[in-house]
C-alpha cells in the first residue's frame, strides 16, 4: 500500500456523515389528473449508519434492497420520507440554496453506467470542467483548464484527452472520466454506486486500484455500493448489509465476512461463486429458495422471514431490530442471530 | 452485438505501443497527437467536421441560390413575371424564356425565380416558428412533467385533432387584406399554429429519454440549475430528431401553402409563389407540362436542399458519427 | 468432476494428447467424428463502415456428449459470437463467416441450407441469453410461448402443448407451475423469467444446450438457483452445455473443461482444476490474480495493464504482448501456435510453460 500522504487536519475515523433512520416511500398512484394514492413502494425504510473520515463503508444486496435510493436520497436527488442526515453536522435535507451547493461541493458521486453518466455530446474538458461552470469559487476562470488537465492526470489518463468525445474511450476510461468529475470540487465523501459492475473483469482491478489509491492520497471516504461482495471485502472497512429497505447487519468487514450472525448476510456470502474448482464439492452452501419479495408489499415482522430457514412464529409478529447480539456484537436484526456452523442446512 | 461495438470503437493506444510500457501504466486513448491547446466546443467541432463534408457544401450552396434568388430575383432573370401576354400561351422557349411561357402567357421561368421568395418565406418560417413552438413546449412539458405534462400534451392532441384545412380556412377567411406582407405572414402564422404539434411530441418524448440518463443525474449532484440541465445537456440531445422533422416539415409547409393558396385563402395573385404556378399548372397540365414542371423542380430541389442541410447537421452534432 | 473422457477410442491415439480441436492448422488428419459438435478454426468478420473488425481468428474447440465447456472471456473476446455462428444467428451482414467449419455430429453446419439449419436449432441445439425479458415476447403469456414451439416444431396439438408446457415448466422449477402459464413475462421476477426461458430451449429436447451469459444480470442468491438447475438440468437430461461467461466464479462451479478467448482467439484451453491452479497463459493468469476474492481480505489488486485490442487493429504478433508481463521480442514479430503442454491442455504463449511453472508472484 502506498503511504498516506494526506495532512490528516481533520480527525481521522470521526463521523463525517450520519444518517438517521431515512425512509424512501415512492407513492403507488393511479390515475392521470385526479391521482389517488394506493400504495407505496418502501424503497428505503429506516436506514442509520455513519461514515468515518477516512473509511470507505460498503452497502451490499441484491436489486430492489434500496441501496441506489439511499445514494440518489444521500446526494439530493430525492427527498426523504422521513429521517435525517448530517454531513459535517450539518443537515443534509434542509439545506437550500447557497447552503446545498456548500453540501454539494463537499459530496459528490461516482454512477454506475460509464456508458450513459457522461454527455455524448460534450468534450471531456467541458465535462471535467462544468463543476467549476457551476460552482464558480471552486476555481478561478483562468486556471479551470489547468484544473481539469489535473484531474485527468490525477485519475490515470493523459491531459492531452481534453478535446476527446466520451464514445471515443472504453469503459474503464470512461469511468476515470466519471471520477475526475467527481474529484473536481475536492469532496470529503464520495458516494461509488456500483462503479465497476459494468466493466470488464481485467479493467475492474485497474478502478479499484485507482480508488483506493486517491483514497489514500486525498483522504477520501467512500460509500461503496455494490452487489458484488468480494469487491466490496476487497475494499471495505465496514459492510452494511440491506434487504428490502433495512440495513439487517452492519459491522466491520471482519465481522460481516468472518463472523456473520444474520442469516441472509451468511446466504448471501455463500451464494457467491468461489473462483476455485477445488472448492466446488464443498457442500458448505445455503441456497435461498425464491426470490426478494416486492418492497410495495413486504412481509410483516422480519422481511427475510419468507425466504429465512431459520424462521419462527415470532419473525411473522415482531421486527427485529439491528441491535448487538449474543453471539457476536456487532448489530444484526434477527431473533435467532447466530454465528454459522460449519455444516449449515442447504 | 454491443459488445463487439464498443471494443471496436476504441481506439487502443497499445496496438502500436511498444511492450515498454511500465506496468500499470494507466490506459491511454492514444493515436493522433492532440495539442492540448484550446479546449474546443461541440459547435466548433461541428464546423469543422461540416466543412470536410461535400454533402454539406452542395446543399449549402442550393439554398444560397434560392435565398439569392428570393432576396434579388432580378439577378437571375432580366424578364418581368408579370409580363403576360395571352398571344404567348404555351409558346415554346424563346430568348429570356428559357422554359417557354405558360397557359397566361407569362414567362415560366421568371415566374419560378420571382415565385421563391413567397415560397421560401413561407417554408423557412413556418418550420422556424414551429420549432420554437414545439421545442418549447415539449421541453416543459418532457422536462417538468407532472401537471405541465399532462395540460400540454392535452394541448397537443387538441391542437392535432383539428383538421388543418378546416382550421386555415375559417383562419384565413378573417384576413381581409389583400397585402402581400400580411397574407404571407397570416399563411406563416396559420401553418406553423397547426402545425407544430408533431415536432413537438417527438421533442418531448427525447427530452423524457435524455431526463432520465445518468448525466443529467451527475450534473444535478453537482448542483446544476434547470435551466442550465435543460440548454447544456438535453437541448443538444433532443436537436437531432427535432432537426430531421423540421426539414420535412419545411417541404410540406411549402406544399400546404400551394394548396391554401389554389383554395384562394392563401397567397394571392399577384402575389407570386411555386404553389400558385404548381395548381395552375396541374390544370393545364395536358396543354404543356413544362409550367408545372419548372415550379415543382425548384420546389424540390429547395426541400432537398433543406434535408440534406438539416441531415448534415445532424450528424455533425453527434460526435459519435464522426 | 469428471473430465468427461469417453473412451472412444477410434478418436483418440494413444500418447496424443492433443486433437484437432485445438490444432490451430485445420488441415490435421486427425480422424473425423467423434465429438458431438466441434468449431475449427473458425474466422468471422465484422465489415462496417469503418472498416473491417477480426472478431474471430482461428477458434476451434469441441464439445463431447454430456459434459460442460466454459468459454471464458471479456467483452469483445468473441465469445458469443462463435456461439451465434454455431447456432446461425450471426446477422449477416456486418458478419462474414471467412472459413471455418461448425460440425455436429460430423456434418458440417456451415455449408447446409437455412432450412437443414433450422431443423437443427432448438431440436439438436438450443440457446439461452442474458436478458431473458428481452428474448420473450411481452405480448403472449409465457405458457403460448412455450406452447408454440411445440405446436410448430413438433407438431402437438394445443392440449399436449400445454400440457408439456406444464411438465417443462415444473422441469425448471416454477411454483405452481399450472396457474402460471397464463402470466405474461413482465409478470416474473428475473430470476424466474430465466426459467421460463430455459424451459423453452429444453422444449424439443435438444444435445446441446449454450447458455450466453445466464446469470450476469441476476443476483447473487438467484443466480445460484440458476446455476444449480442448469447442472441438474444437465445431469438429468444428459445434454451437452456450452456455458459462455465472463465470471470466473461461475466457471470454477461448474464447467469441465475450459477455453479462455482473447481477441477472437482461444488463448488458453485445458481442464478446470489445471487453469485454475496453475493457468499457463499470461492472460488467463492476469485475469486470475486481478479478481478480488471472497475467502481473502486483499492487498492492491494486480492488474493486467492497458486495454483490450480494438479489433479493426489488432497487434502484430501475438494478440496480448501489449498487455503482456512475460513479453519478449518475439511476441511482437510471431503469433504464437497453440502450445501443447499435456493432458489435453493448450496455451497459444511462446512461454506457456514459463507461465504455468511461475507459481510465484
Amino acid at each position: 500500500m502506498t503511504a498516506p500522504a494526506s495532512p490528516p487536519k481533520k480527525v481521522r475515523g470521526e463521523p463525517i456523515l450520519a444518517v438517521e433512520n431515512l425512509v424512501k416511500h415512492f407513492p403507488i398512484s393511479r390515475g392521470v389528473v385526479f391521482q389517488r394514492q394506493i400504495g407505496a413502494v418502501r424503497a428505503v425504510d429506516g436506514v442509520s449508519f455513519d461514515l468515518r473520515r477516512g473509511e470507505t463503508l460498503g452497502i451490499v444486496g441484491e436489486s430492489g434492497c434500496g441501496k441506489s435510493t439511499l445514494a440518489r436520497l444521500l446526494m439530493r436527488l430525492e427527498m426523504p420520507t422521513s429521517g435525517a442526515a448530517t454531513l459535517e453536522g450539518r443537515d443534509l435535507f434542509a439545506a437550500r440554496g447557497g447552503e446545498l451547493r456548500r453540501l454539494r461541493r463537499n459530496m459528490q458521486m461516482v454512477l454506475q453506467d460509464p456508458y450513459t453518466s457522461l454527455n455524448p455530446r460534450m468534450t471531456v474538458g467541458d465535462i471535467i470542467g462544468e463543476p467549476f461552470e457551476i460552482h464558480p469559487e471552486a476555481a478561478p476562470k483562468g486556471s479551470r483548464q489547468q484544473r481539469v488537465q489535473e484531474l485527468l492526470d490525477m485519475v490515470g489518463l493523459s491531459p492531452e484527452h481534453i478535446n476527446r468525445y466520451p464514445h471515443q474511450f472504453s469503459g474503464g476510461q470512461r469511468q476515470r472520466i466519471g471520477i475526475a468529475r467527481a474529484l473536481a470540487l475536492r469532496p470529503e465523501v464520495i458516494v461509488c454506486d456500483e462503479p465497476v459492475s459494468a466493466l470488464d473483469v481485467s479493467i475492474q482491478a485497474q478502478v479499484i486500484n485507482l480508488l483506493e489509491q486517491l483514497q489514500d492520497e486525498l483522504g477520501l471516504s467512500y460509500i461503496f455500493i455494490a452487489h458484488d461482495l468480494s469487491v466490496v471485502r476487497h475494499i471495505c472497512d465496514r459492510v452494511a448489509v440491506m434487504y428490502l429497505g433495512r440495513i439487517v447487519e452492519l459491522g466491520t468487514e471482519e465481522e460481516i465476512y468472518q463472523r456473520a450472525t444474520h442469516p441472509y448476510t451468511q446466504a448471501l456470502l455463500s451464494a457467491v461463486p468461489v473462483p476455485d474448482p477445488e472448492q466446488r464439492d464443498n457442500q458448505n452452501m445455503i441456497r435461498l429458495i425464491g426470490d426478494v419479495p416486492s418492497p410495495a408489499n413486504p412481509p410483516s415482522g422480519c422481511r427475510f422471514r419468507t425466504r429465512c430457514w431459520k424462521a419462527q412464529d415470532v419473525c411473522a409478529t415482531q421486527d427485529p431490530d439491528a441491535v448487538p447480539r449474543a453471539a457476536d456484537p456487532h448489530p444484526s436484526a434477527c431473533h435467532f442471530a447466530e454465528l454459522r456452523e460449519p455444516t449449515s442446512p442447504s | 452485438m454491443s459488445d463487439f461495438e464498443t471494443v471496436a470503437a476504441s481506439e487502443d493506444p497499445n496496438a502500436r505501443r511498444g511492450p515498454s510500457g511500465e506496468p500499470n501504466a494507466p490506459n491511454q486513448v492514444g493515436g493522433t497527437a492532440v495539442t492540448p491547446g484550446r479546449p474546443r466546443s461541440l459547435a466548433g467541432d461541428a464546423w469543422r467536421d461540416l466543412r470536410r463534408k461535400p454533402i454539406f457544401w452542395i446543399s449549402s450552396a442550393l439554398v444560397l441560390v434560392v435565398t439569392a434568388m428570393a432576396a434579388v430575383p432580378a439577378l437571375f432573370t432580366a424578364a418581368d413575371p408579370a409580363d403576360c401576354l395571352l398571344s404567348r400561351q404555351h409558346a415554346g422557349p424563346s430568348g429570356g424564356a428559357i422554359f417557354g411561357y405558360d397557359f397566361q402567357g407569362c414567362n415560366t421561368y421568371a415566374r419560378a425565380v420571382y415565385g421563391a421568395r413567397a415560397s421560401l418565406l413561407v417554408g423557412a418560417l413556418s418550420a422556424l416558428l414551429t420549432g420554437l413552438i414545439a421545442l418549447t413546449v415539449g421541453m416543459l412539458a418532457g422536462y417538468f412533467g407532472r401537471w405541465i405534462d399532462a395540460i400540454l400534451s392535452r394541448v397537443i392532441d387538441i391542437v392535432l385533432g383539428i383538421p388543418l384545412l378546416l382550421a386555415a380556412i375559417v383562419l384565413l377567411k378573417r384576413v381581409a387584406s389583400d397585402s402581400a406582407t400580411i397574407r404571407i405572414a397570416a399563411v406563416i402564422f396559420v401553418l406553423a399554429v397547426l402545425g407544430w404539434t408533431t415536432t413537438a411530441r417527438v421533442v418531448r418524448s427525447s427530452v423524457i429519454t435524455a431526463k432520465e440518463q445518468d448525466y443529467v443525474s451527475a450534473a444535478r449532484m453537482l448542483g446544476a440549475s434547470n435551466s442550465r440541465i435543460m440548454w447544456r445537456h438535453i437541448l443538444p440531445n433532443t436537436l437531432a430528431p427535432a432537426i430531421v422533422v423540421l426539414t420535412i416539415a419545411l417541404g410540406s409547409f411549402i406544399a400546404a401553402e400551394a394548396t391554401l393558396s389554389f383554395l384562394g385563402i392563401g397567397l394571392k395573385e399577384p402575389t407570386i409563389s411555386w404553389g400558385i404556378d404548381i395548381n395552375n399548372g396541374r390544370v393545364h397540365m395536358r396543354e404543356s407540362a413544362t409550367p408545372l414542371m419548372v415550379p415543382s423542380t425548384f420546389l424540390a430541389l429547395t426541400v432537398l436542399a433543406f434535408i440534406m442541410l438539416g441531415d448534415a447537421i445532424r450528424d455533425a452534432f453527434d460526435p459519435k458519427l464522426r | 468432476m469428471r473430465r468427461n473422457r469417453p473412451t472412444r477410442g477410434s478418436e483418440r491415439k494413444a500418447g496424443t494428447v492433443s486433437q484437432s480441436a485445438v490444432q490451430p492448422t485445420p488441415a490435421s488428419p486427425t480422424p473425423e467424428g467423434g465429438h458431438l459438435l466441434e468449431v475449427r478454426d473458425l474466422h468471422v468478420e465484422f465489415r462496417t463502415g469503418e472498416g473491417v473488425a477480426k472478431v474471430i481468428n482461428g477458434v476451434s474447440y469441441h464439445l463431447d456428449a454430456g459434459e460442460t465447456l466454459a468459454v471464458l472471456g471479456e467483452s469483445g473476446s468473441g465469445k458469443s459470437v462463435t456461439a451465434q455462428a454455431i447456432m446461425g444467428i450471426l446477422d449477416t451482414p456486418p458478419a462474414v463467416i471467412r472459413s471455418g467449419q461448425i460440425r455436429y455430429q460430423g456434418r458440417d453446419l456451415l455449408t447446409q441450407s437455412e432450412e437443414q439449419r433450422r431443423q437443427v436449432r432448438g431440436t439438436e441445439i438450443a440457446m439461452i441469453f442474458q436478458d431473458a425479458l428481452s428474448a420473450l415476447n411481452p405480448t403472449f403469456p409465457v405458457g403460448w410461448q412455450i406452447g408454440e414451439t411445440l405446436r410448430q416444431r413438433a407438431g402437438m396439438s394445443r392440449g399436449d402443448a400445454r400440457r408439456r408446457a406444464i411438465e417443462l415448466m415444473e422441469l425448471v422449477k416454477i411454483p405452481d407451475a399450472a396457474n402460471r402459464l397464463g402470466d405474461y413475462p413482465h409478470q416474473f421476477s428475473g430470476g424466474m423469467r430465466q426459467r421460463v426461458m430455459i424451459a423453452m430451449a429444453l422444449a424439443l429436447n435438444p444435445k446441446v444446450l449454450i447458455a450466453d451469459e445466464p446469470t450476469t444480470a441476476l443476483d447473487v442468491t438467484v443466480q445460484a438457483q440458476i446455476m444449480d438447475l442448469l447442472s441438474d438440468l444437465r445431469r438429468d437430461l444428459g445434454m451437452a452445455m456450452i456455458l459462455i461467461t465472463h465470471d470466473l466464479g461461475v466457471v470454477a462451479g461448474v464447467a469441465d473443461r475450459i477455453a479462455v478467448m482473447y481477441a477472437g482467439r482461444i488463448v488458453e484451453h485445458a481442464d478446470v482444476r489445471s487453469l485454475y491452479k496453475t493457468p499457463a497463459h499470461p492472460y488467463t493468469k492476469g485475469l486470475l490474480e486481478s479478481i478480488p476474492r471472497l475467502d481473502f481480505h486483499g492487498q492492491q489488486l494486480s492488474t493486467i495493464r492497458g486495454l483490450p485490442p480494438n479489433l479493426m487493429r489488432i497487434p502484430a504478433g501475438c494478440p496480448f504482448h501489449p498487455r503482456c508481463p512475460y513479453v519478449q521480442q518475439v511476441c511482437l514479430d510471431v503469433v504464437p501456435h497453440d502450445l501443447v503442454l499435456g493432458d489435453g491442455r493448450t496455451s497459444a504463449c511462446h512461454f506457456a510453460q514459463e507461465v504455468r511453472d511461475d507459481r510465484a508472484r
